[in-house]
Parts: C-alpha cells; structure tokens; sequence
C-alpha cells in the first residue's frame, strides 16, 4: 500500500489529473454554494432542499439528453443538445425552487428560526423520496455515451482537449469550468449592475429596512430562489456529464459539502462561495486520491469541521457582530 | 385577523394598541379546551403510570409476537425521543448527530459482548460503561457549540453522522489511515451479529422482544420521572431560558456553554441505554440503520408530539411508529389512508354542509370519470384492485364501491403503466399546492379532483410501494406540521421576540 502511495506521490501526471478533477469537482461544489449563499444572505436560512433541486436537476438533464439525443443516435448536433439539456434543467429547477419557497417557506416567515430549518430538511427528504418512487433507487447512468468514444454522439466530450506532456484534459472538464467561469460572470453582472441586484443586496443587508424603502421583499426572495436553484440545476447537468452517475440519494452529500463551501468562503458573499467550493472540492479530490479512498468521508468532514470551527466567517466574510 | 376569534370582539372596530397577541390574551388564559386540558390537569405520574402499564400489559394479553414486537420498537422510540427532546424541545439545540450515540452505544455494547472481539462482559458492567462512553462523546460531539450556534452548529452535527456512518459502513479494514495493519472494528456492511442478550441476576433476556418490553418500559419510566423533575429545577429553566434567547440567558449569568454541552450530553446518556438495548435486542447491529432515516424518523417523533412537552414527545413516538408499522402492510394501510383523509375533512371542513356537497363531489366525480375513461379506454379501467382479502378485492360491497368509482389500470403494476401512476402522483402534488394558495369557493371546487386524485395515485402506485411511502410520509408530516402548528400537537405555542 504505502509503496504504492510512495509511488503515486512522485508521479506528476497522477497529480495534475487529480488537480483538473478536483478543479471541476469544486466547480460543482461553487455552483451550488452560490444558492445556499444567495439565500442564506436575504432569508438567514439553511436551505437544506437546495442539495435535492440539484439532484432533480441532474435527472432531468438525463431525461431531456435520452430523450433528444439516445446515446448511439443524437438527433441534433452535440453542443445544441447539451445547450438544450443545460436549459431544460436551469428552468426546471429555477421553477421547482421558486414553488418550495413559496409552498414550504413563505408561511413560516415569522416563526420561530427553528421552523423553516425543519421545514426545509422536511422538503430535501420529500423530494429525494419522490425521487425515489418516480425514478427508482436504482442508479441511472449517463455512462452510455462514453461507451463509444468513436461515435460522433455525445462520446466527443470525453475526447482530450489537449495535452500537457503525459498529461491529458478532457472536453467535458474544460466545459464544466468554463461554464462555471461564465455562470459566475453572470451572477456578478446581475448581482451588481442590475436593479434587482440592488435589490437583493439591500434586502441581504436588511430586509425590514428594504422594505420600508419600497423593496418588494417577498418578489426579490423569490427570484433569489429562481436564481439559485437554475444554478444548482446546471451543476447537475454538469455532475452527470461528469461522473455519469446520478441517484436519488447524490444531493445530500453535495449539499452538505456546497453549504460548507458557503460558510468557508463567507455566507452571503459569491465571490466568497466559488473560492470555498474549488477549495473543497480540491479538498476532496486529493483525499480520495492520495489518503484514503475508503475513508475519505471521514477525513473531509474531519477537515470541513475544522473549517466550520475556525472560518466560521468565512476568508473574505467579515466578522459578524451579533445586534440586539 | 380571524373572524372567528372567541374574544367577541366586533371586527369592524379594531382597538389601537390591540394586535392579535393581545386580543387572544383571554385565550390562552383559559388554556386549551378539551382533551388538551385533560392532559394538562391529569398529574403527570397518573399518565406516566396509565402509559407504562398499557405497554407492559401488552405482551401479558397477547402472545402474538409481531405485536410484542411492534410494542418493544415503540418503547425503544419513544426512548430516543426523550433524550432528543432535551437538547432539541428543552435547550433548543438542532442536534442533527443525535443518532451517533445511539448508533455508538449499539456499536459499543455489541463489541463488548459479542464473539467479535471474544468480550463476554456481564450486563450489570457493560450498560453503565456504555452510558458513560456515550455521555462522554456527547461531551466531545458538543464541543463545536462553543464557537458555532445555530444552523452551523446543526450541520456539523450532521457532519458527525457522516463521519459516523462512513466508519461503520467500512470499519471492516480500519487501518488508522495506513498507519498499521488493516483490522477489523465495526463489521463493516455486515455489522456484528450474535450479541448476547442482558443477563439480569441470572435471568437471561429474550431471545424476542417480551423481556425488553419490560426493560425499556422500566428505562422510560426512571428517565421520565427524571427528567420531569429536571425540567423544573434550576437546570430546566436556563435551558429554557436558552432556548428562547441565548443572549439575554448570557447576560443573566447563566452558563450558556456549559448548559448547551450538557443538554446534549444528557440526551446522548439516554441514547447510551436506548443503543445498549437495541443491541441486546436484536442481537446484531448494522451500519444502515444509523442513518439519516432514521435521524427523521425520531425529529418527526419529537415534532409532531410537541418539542419540549414530555408527554407529547412520548405521544409522538407512539402514534408515528404505529402508523409507520401499519403503513408496512398494504392491506392495513388502505384503512388508514381512507381513515386519514376522512378525519383530515372531518376536522377542517366546519360547515357541514359544505362537508356533504365536497363528499358527494368526490362521489360524482369518481362515477364520471370512471364512465368517461371506460368509454374512450377501455383498457383504463377493470384492473384489479391491488391488495387485500379476496371479499374486498374481487366481490362484496368495498369492491364493488371501488369498482365504480375508481380509474383502475389494467397491468397497473407492470413497468410501463407505472408512468400513469407517476404523472397523476406529480399531478396531485400540483393540486395539493394550489389548493392550498387558493381562497374561497376555488379552493374548494379544486378539493374535488385533488381528493379523487389522490386516491387513484394512493390505490395505482403507493399502496404497493410502502417502502417509498413510510419515509415520504415522515416528510410530510415535518413539512405540513412547520405550517401549520410550528409547536406540535402538545407543545406549549411560542412567541419570538424580536
């Protein structure tokens, strides 16, 4: 074992793969923090559900590609399809996480704190068993379309990019991170040049304020809901390009990592969420590769308590102090 | 606000400086009405007593053991639920590793008395130590409430039961992260089986649940009266006093740390016993039990009763466990989905009338739909009625009611025909939502189709599924009680200052 270790250590290529790997796993990860931090910053909410829009939004990209483009025989050219599987998913989920927050949160507005957080790991259990019964516990796989890499169909995106020396990117890593790049360029543009970017970053400052000045509180919560779950849906679209795995049970995990991202990089602050999800997912990435695989959840939550205990506010939140 | 409001106040005339608060002041002077008040003025030993001589007189009248059975696993719920109860309903801690110690008192208790390590302690030593390990770990797991409240400190709980789950699921070749040997600690995915039951003076315990009928009932019936008693000392009130405002608790002088490490901890030492039995019990732990199911399965225990009420926390497990077990047969649970909805109506619906014209709605409905789909599809209806004895599903009164009155799929549980079941399941989720967002005559329009809808999913796809069915209910409950009655059935209704 340890020789092996010793073995993969001074091999560079093995570390370079598991740098792309974990470039792109954290891209996931930012994705989906972004939502958690967009929420947490105007409703002081854990949304726990967020992990399971994410999930839903992995199958319905699995749908929409298996529907389109059946993996031997695409009925259209492979980047509109995967446009199209991006799109179906955003929407979808946008529109799932709009409808929780109005059905499982918005009645709970003035209760106690404790309530929309049962609330919300009341829906994230829901919609993973709907799962479940609609789709069955069994693991689809988008592993189909790897099969045949010399097929014109979807295969291509397993194709190397290029080439370092010995080392190797794939199309489908250097997809997920430039989109991830661009999502994030899009967020920021919103979040600051928009009205409804002032909007939501007064009502994350204070929403009661806010809505004195004449913010309508409750349409801003929403399109932050809309927002964050479309995001949280393209990284399930992403996961399955990725790993071409889904399950109903994948968001639980992935939220827990991307909400812990969230908090590492700072709640409520994007820029914040994308930095502490490349740092977990590369957190991951080099546990799994170089220390343990079989426990490599009990290493990385080991490491993300750590983090939670001493970056409680985050690398670029500020300090939080608490008024009465 | 309401117009129904007893206080007789003319809602033309609203007073100034009189919110809802003030106007139901009068309310809740008098208190709850009926059995609530009941249950208020009975003296708790009296319940407490009533309680432990149902459960212990069950396994006394019947020598059914499925039903003893069933009795044990309740106990050993209602068990869990009041050692939740103290950090969740008392010091309002969201402590989401709860099911680490009972899953770690288990582990514990069956590597101390089980062929694994070839340990074969006697019952009088191994139950203390294992209460006071698991104290201790309650101890340790509560650490980062020190620095982190709240929502981060629930999700590192949570970070715990992953950590938990992923060591006991591969424990089988720990290794100490390459550091030694590979070895053998938790059984991995096949846990560790052939435990020996309690010995207690010589009597040896089971095998089968009778004997820890009595064991827990004796556990609950010491813990409750102590905890009881705790809840009115110096102790229970700063937890409540943390629980509603953990700054003015601080400012009083009240350790707020020290009493957030021990409202876990206690609850974990009730865990301890609760695991040490479940091992003896069913003389095998398993890495899947311990999970997040399980985790849920207790909260909606502790919610639906009531956090923080004694009494409901207990009523909680009860009735969520019998329903669960219930739900496990096909044939039972057609009862008690009928018997549910029919009550559902029965308390929200107040004009009777109303209630006549939405019942004989329904009827319409169903009789239509069932002629319409008849005669565009033949196919769609006279399927058979899935489960139950063959008076009920082939011929007599219920069958023939069904029949006609509902859409029944041919080959509804073969692969294909699933789909209809899973769009008319979406389908009714959407009505359900709606229904909720609409008002007046609309809402109750809609309840038509939502109702019949939901007994064609429940009698195509669910009742055949109660896998699926028991876990999507325990959802429900959390999500539909957070909306309607935040404090559980029991719980005293509070106020948020802000």
């Amino acid at each position: 074992m340890s020789t092996v270790l010793a073995f993969q250590l001074q091999t560079w290529n093995f570390f370079f793969r598991e740098l792309v790997s974990g470039l792109a796993v954290g891209s996931l990860y930012a994705l989906i923090a972004l939502g958690y931090t967009m929420v947490y910053g105007v409703l002081k909410l854990l949304n726990f559900a967020h992990g399971d829009v994410y999930m839903v939004g992995a199958y319905i990209g699995f749908f929409v590609l298996n529907a389109l483009g059946s993996p031997l025989s695409p009925v259209m050219p492979i980047v509109p399809l995967i446009l199209l599987a991006f799109a179906a998913s955003m929407v979808g989920c946008g529109l799932l996480g709009v409808v929780v927050e109005r059905f499982a949160y918005r009645p709970l507005r003035n209760a106690p704190r404790i309530a929309p957080l049962i609330s919300a790991i009341g829906v994230s259990f829901f919609l993973q068993q709907t799962a479940v019964l609609l789709w069955s516990p069994n693991p689809r796989s988008y592993d189909t379309f790897s099969l045949h890499p010399g097929s014109s169909g979807i295969g291509e995106l397993f194709h190397t990019a290029f080439t370092i020396g010995n080392f190797s990117i794939q199309y489908v890593q250097l997809v997920v991170i430039l989109s991830t790049i661009a999502l994030m360029i899009g967020l920021s543009l919103f979040v600051w040049k928009t009205r409804t970017g002032k909007a939501m970053r007064a009502v994350s400052f204070d929403a009661e304020a806010s809505s004195m000045m004449g913010i309508d509180v409750d349409r801003v919560i929403t399109v932050t809901f809309l927002i964050g779950s479309a995001l949280a849906g393209a990284a399930g679209v992403m996961t399955g390009l990725i790993y071409q795995q889904l399950n109903p049970y994948m968001g639980f995990g992935a939220g827990l990592k991307a909400f812990t991202a969230a908090v590492v990089g700072g709640i409520g602050n994007i820029g914040g969420a994308v930095l502490g999800g490349l740092l977990i997912g590369l957190t991951e990435t080099f546990t799994v590769g170089y220390l343990s695989s079989q426990f490599s959840d009990l290493i990385l939550y080991s490491i993300l308590v750590v983090f939670m205990l001493f970056r409680s506010t985050g690398i670029r939140g500020a300090p939080v102090l608490q008024k009465v | 606000m309401s117009t129904e409001s007893p206080s007789q106040q003319p809602a033309t005339s609203p007073q100034i400086g009189v919110d809802e608060w003030v106007q139901r002041s009068g309310e809740r002077i008098a208190g709850p009405g009926g059995l609530l008040r009941l249950a208020d003025r009975t003296p708790p030993v009296l319940l407490l007593a009533a309680f432990i001589g149902i459960a212990c007189a069950v396994p006394l009248l019947t020598s059914n053991g499925y039903v003893i059975g069933v009795d044990a696993d309740t106990l050993l719920y209602v068990l869990l639920a009041i050692g939740l109860n103290v950090a969740v309903g008392w010091a309002g801690i969201l402590d989401l590793g709860y099911v680490v110690f009972y899953g770690f008192a288990a582990y514990l208790f069956a590597e101390l008395s089980s062929a694994h390590y070839d340990i074969h302690w006697a019952t009088w030593q191994t139950v203390p130590l294992v209460v006071a390990a698991t104290v201790l770990l309650g101890f340790v797991l509560a650490l980062p409430s020190r620095r982190l409240n709240g929502d981060y400190l629930a999700i590192v709980m949570l970070f715990f039961l992953q950590m938990f789950n992923n060591f006991t699921t591969n424990g089988y070749a720990w290794n100490w992260l390459g550091l030694s040997g590979s070895h053998d600690v938790t059984g991995g995915p096949t846990g560790v089986t052939n435990i020996d039951p309690f010995r207690i003076f010589g009597h040896v315990m089971g095998p089968g649940p009778r004997d820890y009928v009595f064991v827990t009932a004796a556990g609950i019936f010491v813990v409750a009266i102590l905890f009881h008693y705790v809840n009115r000392s110096r102790t229970g009130r700063a937890w409540r006093a943390l629980r509603e405002d953990p700054l003015a608790a601080e400012m009083m002088g009240i350790p707020v740390k020290w009493l957030s490490l021990l409202a876990v901890a206690v609850g974990a030492g009730v865990a301890g016993f609760a695991g040490s039995v479940n091992g003896a019990y069913y003389q095998g732990v398993f890495p899947d039990t311990f999970m997040f199911p399980l985790l849920i399965t207790v909260y909606a225990m502790v919610i639906l009763g009531g956090a923080g009420s004694l009494g409901g926390v207990v009523f909680g497990a009860v009735v969520v466990n019998v329903l669960l077990e219930i739900l496990r047969t096909p044939d039972h649970a057609r009862w008690v989905f009928y018997a549910a909805m029919i009550l559902g109506l029965l308390a929200k619906l107040r004009p009777w009338r109303l209630l006549g014209a939405l019942v004989a709605g329904v009827a319409v409905f169903g009789v239509v739909a069932h002629e319409i789909v008849g005669a565009v599809w033949a196919r769609g209806v006279g399927g058979p009625i899935a489960t139950g004895p063959t008076s009920f599903t082939t011929h007599g009164f219920w069958a023939t009611l069904i029949r006609h009155w509902m859409v029944l799929p041919k080959n509804t549980y073969t692969a294909e025909d699933y789909r209809i079941g899973n769009y008319a399941f979406v389908i009714v989720i959407v009505l359900v939502l709606a229904c909720t967002a609409l008002k007046g005559w609309k809402r109750w329009a809609l309840l038509v189709p939502t109702i019949w809808g939901a007994c064609f999913v429940w009698e195509t796809v669910l009742i055949e599924q109660n896998p699926v069915v028991r876990p999507l209910f325990l959802g429900v409950i959390l999500i539909v009680l957070m909306a309607t009655r935040p404090a559980g059935l029991f719980g005293k209704t509070r106020v948020e200052i802000v």
